[in-house]
Formats: C-alpha cells, structure tokens, sequence
C-alpha cells in the first residue's frame, strides 16, 4: 500500500508552494492534481504581483518559498507602483508568461527531492476519530498518510456560468470534483458557494494597437526574490496597452442586462466586490462615461490578450457586440469567451491559526477553499499549510505570523477570525501596520523564520546576515558623521536644492530632510555599499518617526494578543455576554483577547467583560 | 455580580410616591416572600401587580410593584420595582425589610455599573449615568441626560465618519493605483479637509472644558488684605451668616465655604484668612491655606479697599494670583477714593459697595463673561462631560497636528494617514469603539470591579 507523510491535493498556486515546503522538509509528499498540464496555471490575469499582493510575493521568498523565484524566470514586464507615494505601499507587479511559468514550476517540482506528482483526483477523505488517514482516489484507492492538505481552487463542485448556460466544470474545460465538498459537509465543516469571473481573451492580431494607449514596463528592471538579479533587459519588456469602455458599450449591457449569469439570476455564488464585473461597474457607477480596460500579453507562444477589467457572465454573442464596440477592438476576434465560475469553500473560520481544520486533525485547507482569491493569496496560505503540516508531524509549535509582521499573517487572521462571505482578496487597507510590512524588508521581517524552518539554506541566510549588518554599519557611520556650517558645504546644499547649514549636522539627520537621498550624502563620505542596503538606511532613517509610531500601535495590539484564552474554557459560564458575542466567540473560539476583539458581532463591552472573566480566573 | 442589590431610586422624601429597586437573580423570590397578593413569581414580564409589602404578618405599607425580568431590563437583570407611599419611614422600612431578607444595598451607581457590565449601556452612556447621580445643578443634569441619550456618541462618530472617508480615499488610492476613475487624494487636497475636522474637534473640546464646571462649579476664591470686606462679600452672595465678620484683624481664620447658584452653574466660594506676614501660629496656618486655595481655584476675587492707597501687601497678593483667572473687586466705593485705579487697569476690575448692596450684580456678570456661562447655559449640551473624554478628544486633536506636520514636512501620503487613523482610534476610544487595555483601566478604577 502507497504511504506518505503528506498528501497534497490540486496543483495550483497554493499546493505547489505546500508540496514543495513539505517536501523540502523532508516529508515524503505526494501531489494529487487533476492534470498535470495545469500545476501552476494562471486561468485569470497573466499577472502577479500588485499592491498588497506583490508584497505577500516578497514574504513567500523571504520564507522560502518558490513563487517569487518562479515569476522571475517568466515574467513578461515589470512595474513598481505606487512610487509617487511612500515606500510602505510600493509594490511590485509582474506581467507572467502563462506557458513559462508553469513549466518552470513543473520543472522545480520534478526536481524536488521526496516529492512525487500523481495525476487523479481525490473524491473523498479517509478520516477516524476526527483525525486524517488519508484520501481516496476517484478510482476507488487509498492513500494513507499522516497529514492532507486540501488546495483545490475552484474544482470543488465547479460550475462554469456563462449566460444561462450552466455547465458543471473546472477552469479550461476540465473535470470538478463531485463529492469531495459533501464528505467535508459530512465531516462537519460548513460548506459555502463562491463565484468568481474572468474576461475574454482576444486574438493579438486582430486589434487595433495605433488606437490604443502604450502601457510599457518600468525603465529599471526589477527582481520578485531576494536571491534573484534581474532577468530580463528593460527593452525585451513586452508592453501592455489602455482602451475604453465608452456609452455604446454600456448600452449594450444595459439592453442584455437580464440575460447575464449574474443578472439573470442564475448564480448562487457571491462574488467579490472588489473585483466587478463590466455589468456591475455599469450598473452601480451609471454615471461614468467610460471604465478603462487594459489589454495584457499572455504569453510569448501564443496570442491571446487578455482583456482586464472586462470580466462578464452575458453570453456569446452579447460579449461579441461589447468587445466590438470599444475603440481599438472593432474587429477583434475573442479567442475565449468571458465566464463566471462558481464553487464550493469551507467556512474558514473552522481553521486554526495555523491553518490545521479544527473539525479534522492533521487535515490542513489553503486557497480558494479557504474563500481566497488571487494566486498571491493561494501561494501565500499553501506555504504556510505545508510548513504547519511538517511541524504537526515533527511535534512543534506552529508558524504563526502576527499582524504587524507580515500580510501572509493579516490575510489568515482574518480569515479565520472574521471568515468571508466573499473571495478575500489581500488588500493594503486590511493592514493596519502595513508600514511594517514593506516590499523592501520583507526579508528583514522573515528570512530569520524561514531559517529556523529550514527553508533557507546557509548560503542565502549568510547573504542576508550581511544585508542587515552592513544596514547597521551604514546607519552608525552616519550617526557618527557630521558636517559644518563651511561655505563648500552650504554651495553644495544649495546647488541639489536643499537648506543651507547654520550648525553642525549629522549626516543621519540630513538624510531625514526629504531632497536628500544616499546620493548627496555620498558627496560627503564614501558608501560603498549595495543599493538594496542604502535603500534600505533611507527608508530606515527617513520615515523612522513613523516606523516608531506604527510599532507603538502594534505594541498596543499584541499587549491585547498577549492576554491568552485559556482552550478549555466555557463561555456559557461568563455571565452577561451578549448572545451574538457568545454565539461567536463558542464558534471561533478565539486564542486570545486580541484575536477575540476582531471578531465582528463581538463588542467592547464583550470584551471587557470576558477581560474581567480571565481576570478573575487569573 | 451574583448577589442581589437594593436601593431607593427616587429623592428620598420628596414626593408622593418612592421607589425600591431590587436587582439580581433573587430579585423577584426575595420579593415575593414579603408581597401579599398575587404570586410574583408566577406572573409574566414587564407588569404591574397591586398588594402589601408585609413583615411577617405586620403590614408595612400598600404598594405597586412592577415585575421585570432578565433580559429586558435596566440592568438585564431581573428587576423589581416597588412603588410605595413617599416618606422617610415607610421608604426605609421596606429598604430594610429587603436588606434583612437577601439582598445587599447597592454602591452608588452599581445598577449602571451592571448595566453597563451587561452590555445594556455603552461607555459614554455608563458615564453619564454616573455624571447624572452627581450632578449639582439643572444644566449639568441636562448635559448628563444629554449624553445618556446618546447625542455626544453620534457627535463623535460623525466625526469619526469624516475621517473614515478621508482614509478610505487614500486607500482606494493605495490598492487601485493605476485606475483613473478614483480620484488621487494629494497632501494639498487633505489640508482643508483636516482643518475642517480639527476646527470641529476643537469645538467640542472648549465647549466641554467650559462645561466640565457644570458638574465641579466654579471654584472661587476670595482673597484680600484683612478687613476690606472678603466676608462681608461672601456672607451677601449666600446671603447666609456663615462666616464671622468683625473689625478686628484676622479673625476669619478658617477656610469658609459656601455655595450659590449662578444661573444654573455652581458656583463654591471660599473665603480665606488674609494673607500677610504673621507670627501668630494659627493665623499663619490660615495663611498657608490661602496661598495653597489660590494654586487650586478656578477664580480669585482679590478683593481692595477703596479707601486706602495699594499697600505692599495688596501687591503681593496680586502678584501671587497673576496666572489666574482674576477679577479685582474694589470696595467700599461709598467711600472716599484713596486707591489708585491706574494701576488696576489691566486687570477685570469690579467696583462695589457690600454694604450699600452696589456692585455685586456686576461682579456676578463678570463672572458669567469670564466663563463664558451665557454659551454653556444656552448651548445644545453636545459636549463631553468627564475628564476622560475630554482627555482623549485633547489627544486626538493632538495627533491631527501631526498630521499637519506631516503634510507640511512632506512626507508620503500613506505616512500622513499613519497619524489620520490614529486620530480616528483615538476618538473611538471616547465612544468605547476602539477597544484597548487602557478601557479596561478605566473600568476598573471607575467602577471598582475586583474578585
């Protein structure tokens, strides 16, 4: 009989990053995917990266994880954003190569030792006594092993929606998995449906790019991992292109509003506010003349461009007449039609911290069952899935990442604190300490975790113990530097457009002054340093007011973490708690008074009561 | 909280009827047991049932008791209100019946206390509740009712609505940044916007600091050489003889206090020994005290005496109050005029005759001004009414100056709104939305809970 530590189901972004830290640890690991053309797949935007998200990328790589280290070997452009605005919410984003980065993953994980692929899908679990033994195959076999990690994207129950037309599936035309979803109802868990969309894709040939905007890739080149240069030639850049939506278009929709998945009432799914469909940006903003739509390359081996912001449910020939009315794109041709896709997800509330189910032991969920959206998101959950289903197995203390210590931890806090009725997509505004939580020191946050895991070998840990001293050796050579008053000094403020001297300064407090970079000060004293260290004393120095202040919030928050609720307690003898605060807090059973007060339906008047409750007990 | 507690909620002797409350989970058992008519412990919530409080078979008085039960009460707990004839005796004979059959006599304040524990009330509300059982006059009863009925709250959180959608612009900024649809919000464009929230802050601060002497009143101080009239000034103001008035130098010796009413703001007045160089040890004592009342007071009335030059010691005590709120109460202006009102210039300057009663309506209006009572009495009671609220509004107006220094400094928008959100915390600390460990401090020092 086939036996193995951990068995990884689906292939995607999420079970890739779990199979991988699993098998890097040293677990024997299986992954069970539907077909084996589709590890890595992109079935949405060829992009990776953005606001939020781009960052959750930097904290994989920080981990040890292999999707920053992916897109770099496929990435078609890049871009960082948000650069006219504070170094906290920059972000990068990759244009990705949805042939290339697939098979790059593929590549890496043949290659990774302990783990084998295996190409079926699982249609039920193997559990006794609340606890995992393993999965069964579609054709009746049984795997055994110790700890299963569940990243089945929308495959569960899948349904792809287009019209009125509804057609059981998985993205690409491929096979749902039918029963899985109702032995986890069986099981206990809470099953809900999601719905999510993509837009249609357009034959590069038969656009009309003269009547569209250029949308190039950035002048610098960038790397996602820290381990990475830059692999690409800032002029290889393959670039992306603007259009509009305009009245007719909206007319269009409004005259065949009825006959949409979504508007027609064939959906049960909910689906993500924050990403619309063109019906619902036409619906809810009427008073916009125009919405913009990026045309992006989705490959370098084939044609298709993928037309963002344009994600529909109408059908065929409606979606024909929309895309034909939009300048640029009179004649294009739509190679795939637009669809929305609805399927099944667990109430992550159900999960521990550490992403282990509470209602099954060793049993562990990542990605779009968890009610996540977004390949950053599944990646980001995946790792942490496979590096908590290894410590399970060794014994130890899970990997938590608190809230001011990376986006991967806000993402799984929320979920398993507050659940979702939606797809939860990372956001920078669901951070409330996001100026600790920078593209730029993602490594400073993590790599030491990531370490002590053992995804990170001595090599790359060397190089980053080098990174933070010479950080510190830059800072102190400043605070020790000074400069004065003298006439070439004051020329020399004056000539790069700063305030002249009229006392002594240290050069750390001059790099403070905004117009100052380690450029000037270099006029002053050799830094031979490598740019990601300066750049990162600049941040360091410069904003260190604000850095102060937000770890002043974060202490509050964690004084409030630090308060623990006991696991065994029961709240039905805390006298006086609302029953809406009972109710929840009996579900998600919160791990500590911090946790609790995010809870929404849990008030401060709950809290101070449960506060006075864990008191009395002392 | 598991006890049962007892208190007359109503003035005591005043009016025709009084009313016990009971509270806790033996309210309605505890009762029952010295009710004569209908089972209470049978009857639906929220009724009303007629009968006679009895002891043993002794019938105490004739009353009407309302049943609430758990949890649709004051308290959420189960409630028994016995409504019985008004006087002091049979008030406190049926308090005490109750006290001797299980139940405890409540702390001031412990129904609100539970209450709010309960999560019937929120913070501000508990707050005022307690602001209410203290208040001294009409116009702070107002305000604490005010507050109780949830105005302030909605105040703050308007506020708090303002600022949200400020933040909620940067960030749409921040996750959707190449989208031309939205709006960009700029450092320039916040200017105005944060003014406008400061400008509103700072409004409710003043007008809650003028208000705070509402529940404290007014302390003020009468100071001034022996015999100019410091007595005399005060006796007509509480119109009262409370404190000695004799020619001879020094013999108010001990601190007088009384208290008048100015339309609606209390006003504490203290008369003080004199305050001059004195080897008689219990003079000095009095002297010491005065300096010492002075630091403390709200207001001091240096009173003169018309009738005399400014002396060394005039001047002194003038020095010594010179970082207070002063008014110089001249008197005995039906005398010659010997002091020299040049000198008094800069200062709020009163003239009067105690004895002919001339002078003193203008004293008080003086007063009035100086406080601005006029806009308090008048005003719409949105203020906040304690030291804590009042505290925390200081720190996030505070904060909304860094916010400025921010923008002025240049730094990053999403830098600037790091202080935005603080500020946005701060206040929802105010309403008890914000929920943090120094809330749980103030329950516990407010509220007294312990094991």
């Amino acid at each position: 009989m086939m036996q193995y530590d951990i068995i990884v189901v689906g292939g995607g972004h999420a079970g890739c990053e779990a199979s991988l830290a699993s098998a890097r640890l040293g677990n024997k690991t299986l992954l069970v995917t539907g077909n084996i053309k589709n590890i890595a797949d992109m079935p949405c935007n060829p992009s990776i990266g953005g606001p939020a998200k781009g960052i959750i990328v930097r904290e994989i790589d920080a981990l040890g994880g292999e999707m920053a280290n992916n897109i770099d070997h496929s990435s078609l452009q890049m871009k960082m954003l948000n650069t006219k605005k504070g170094p906290a919410v920059q972000a990068l984003r990759a244009q990705g190569d949805k042939i290339t980065y697939p098979k790059a993953m593929l590549e890496t994980l043949k290659s990774t030792k302990n783990l084998e692929i295996k190409e079926s899908l699982v249609e039920h679990l193997k559990v006794e006594d609340q606890k995992i033994k393993g999965v069964i195959l579609e054709d009746g076999k049984f795997i055994e092993s110790k700890a299963v990690i569940l990243t089945t994207g929308t495959y569960l129950k899948g349904m792809v929606l287009v019209g009125s037309k509804k057609t059981p599936s998985g993205p690409h035309g491929e096979r749902d998995v039918k029963f899985l979803s109702d032995d986890l109802r069986n099981l206990g868990f809470t099953i809900q449906r999601l719905k999510t969309g993509t837009p249609p894709r357009l034959e590069k040939d038969s656009i009309d790019f003269s009547k569209t905007q250029l949308e190039p890739g950035d002048d610098t080149t960038y790397a996602f991992s820290f381990d990475n240069e830059p692999m690409y030639q800032k002029e290889d850049q393959v670039p992306c292109h603007l259009v509009y939506s305009n009245q007719k278009t909206h007319e269009i929709i409004r005259a065949h509003l009825k006959e949409s998945s979504m508007y027609g009432g064939y959906v049960e799914g909910i689906g993500p506010r924050y990403c619309p469909s063109i019906e619902d940006k036409v619906v809810r903003f009427a008073d916009k003349e125009r919405h913009q739509l990026f045309l992006e390359p989705e490959s370098l081996y084939y044609d298709d461009i993928y037309l963002q912001g344009f994600s529909t449910s109408m059908p065929h020939e409606v979606q024909e007449e929309m895309v034909h009315s939009i300048v640029g794109l009179e004649h294009a041709k739509i190679k795939k039609y637009a669809y929305a896709i609805e399927y099944d997800a667990i109430d992550p509330t159900q999960l521990k911290q550490s992403l282990e189910t509470k209602v099954v032991e060793n049993l562990f969920t990542a990605g779009q069952i968890n009610g996540t959206s977004g390949y950053e998101e599944a990646a980001g959950q995946g790792l942490i899935a496979g590096i908590n289903a290894s410590l399970k197995l060794q014994g130890k203390d899970p990997l938590i990442l608190k809230r001011n210590e990376a986006y991967i931890g806000v993402l799984i806090d929320d979920l398993v604190t507050k659940g979702t009725k939606e797809p939860y997509r990372m956001l920078t505004s669901r951070a409330e300490y996001r100026l600790l939580l920078r593209h730029d020191n993602a490594d400073l946050r993590l790599r030491e975790y990531g370490h002590q895991i053992g995804l990170i070998n001595e090599e790359k840990y060397q190089r980053f113990q080098k990174k933070k001293q010479q950080i510190e050796e830059v800072i102190n050579l400043l605070k020790e530097y000074k400069i004065t008053p003298k006439k070439e000094v004051n020329e020399y403020l004056e000539k790069v457009g700063s305030t002249p001297l009229l006392d002594g300064m240290y050069l750390y407090d001059l790099l403070k002054r905004p117009e100052i970079t380690c450029k000037e000060i270099e006029h002053f004293i050799t830094l031979d340093y490598p740019k990601e260290v300066l750049d990162q004393v600049e941040i360091q120095i410069r904003y260190a007011g604000y850095i102060e202040k937000a770890n002043k919030e974060a202490e509050k928050m964690l004084s409030l973490e630090n308060i623990k609720i006991p696991v065994d307690i029961d709240y039905k003898k805390i006298k006086n708690l609302a029953h809406e605060a009972l109710q929840k807090l009996m579900d998600i059973r919160p791990t500590s008074i911090g946790q609790a007060s995010r809870i929404s339906g849990v008030n401060p008047s709950d809290i101070a009561i449960l506060s006075v409750y864990l008191k009395k007990q002392g | 909280m598991n006890d049962t507690i007892v208190a007359i909620s109503t003035a005591l002797g005043v009016g025709a009827i009084s009313i016990v409350r009971v509270s806790g989970k033996d309210a309605i058992k505890i009762v029952n047991k010295q009710f004569k008519g209908k089972n209470l412990e049978k009857v639906s919530s929220h009724t009303i049932h007629y009968g006679y409080i009895v002891d043993k078979e002794e019938v105490i008085d004739e009353v009407l008791v309302s049943i609430m039960k758990a949890p649709k009460t004051f308290t959420k707990e189960d409630v028994v209100e016995i409504n019985c004839h008004g006087g002091i005796t049979t008030t406190n004979k049926i308090l005490e019946l109750m006290l001797t059959k299980g139940c405890r006599l409540a702390e001031p304040g412990e129904f609100t206390k539970r209450a709010f524990l309960n999560g019937r009330i929120d913070l501000v509300n508990a707050e005022a509740v307690m602001d209410l059982i203290n208040v001294k006059t009409e116009t702070a009863r107002k305000g604490a009712i005010h507050a109780l009925e949830g105005h302030i709250s909605k105040y703050i959180r308007d506020l708090r609505q303002e600022i949200l959608e400020i933040l909620a612009s940067i960030e749409v900024n921040i996750d959707y940044p190449e989208y031309e649809d939205i709006e960009i919000m700029t450092n320039q464009k916040l200017v105005p916007k944060i003014k406008k929230v400061k400008e509103s802050l700072k409004q409710i601060i003043e007008k809650s600091e003028h208000s705070q002497i509402l529940k404290e009143g007014i302390k003020t101080v009468i100071v001034g050489r022996p015999n100019v009239g410091k007595s005399s000034l005060l006796n007509h103001l509480i119109n009262e003889d409370k404190a000695i008035v004799t020619d001879i130098e020094g013999t108010t010796r001990d601190i007088v206090e009384g208290e008048i009413n100015l339309d609606g703001i209390p006003l504490s007045l203290i008369d003080t020994a004199g305050i001059r160089t004195t080897d008689n040890i219990i003079e000095k004592i009095g002297v010491d005290k005065s300096i010492h009342l002075i630091e403390e007071a709200d207001l001091v009335i240096v009173v003169l005496n018309n009738n005399e030059p400014l002396t060394k010691e005039d001047q002194e005590i003038l020095d010594k109050v010179q970082n207070k709120t002063v008014i110089v109460a001249v008197n005995k202006i039906d005398l010659e005029n010997k002091l020299d009102m040049k000198k008094l210039e800069d200062y709020p300057l009163i003239q009067m005759s105690v004895s002919e009663n001339k002078g003193i309506e203008e004293l008080k209006n003086k007063i009035k001004e100086l406080f601005h009572l006029s806009k308090i009495t008048q005003g719409d009671y949105n203020y906040l009414s304690n030291v804590r609220q009042i505290a925390l509004a200081k720190e996030s107006l505070s904060i909304l100056d860094e916010v400025e220094q921010g923008i002025a400094d240049e730094m990053p928008i999403d830098m600037v709104e790091i202080d935005l959100k603080r500020a946005w915390d701060k206040l929802g600390e105010i309403i008890g939305e914000t929920y943090t460990e120094e809330l749980l401090d103030q329950l516990f020092s407010q509220f007294c809970l312990g094991k």
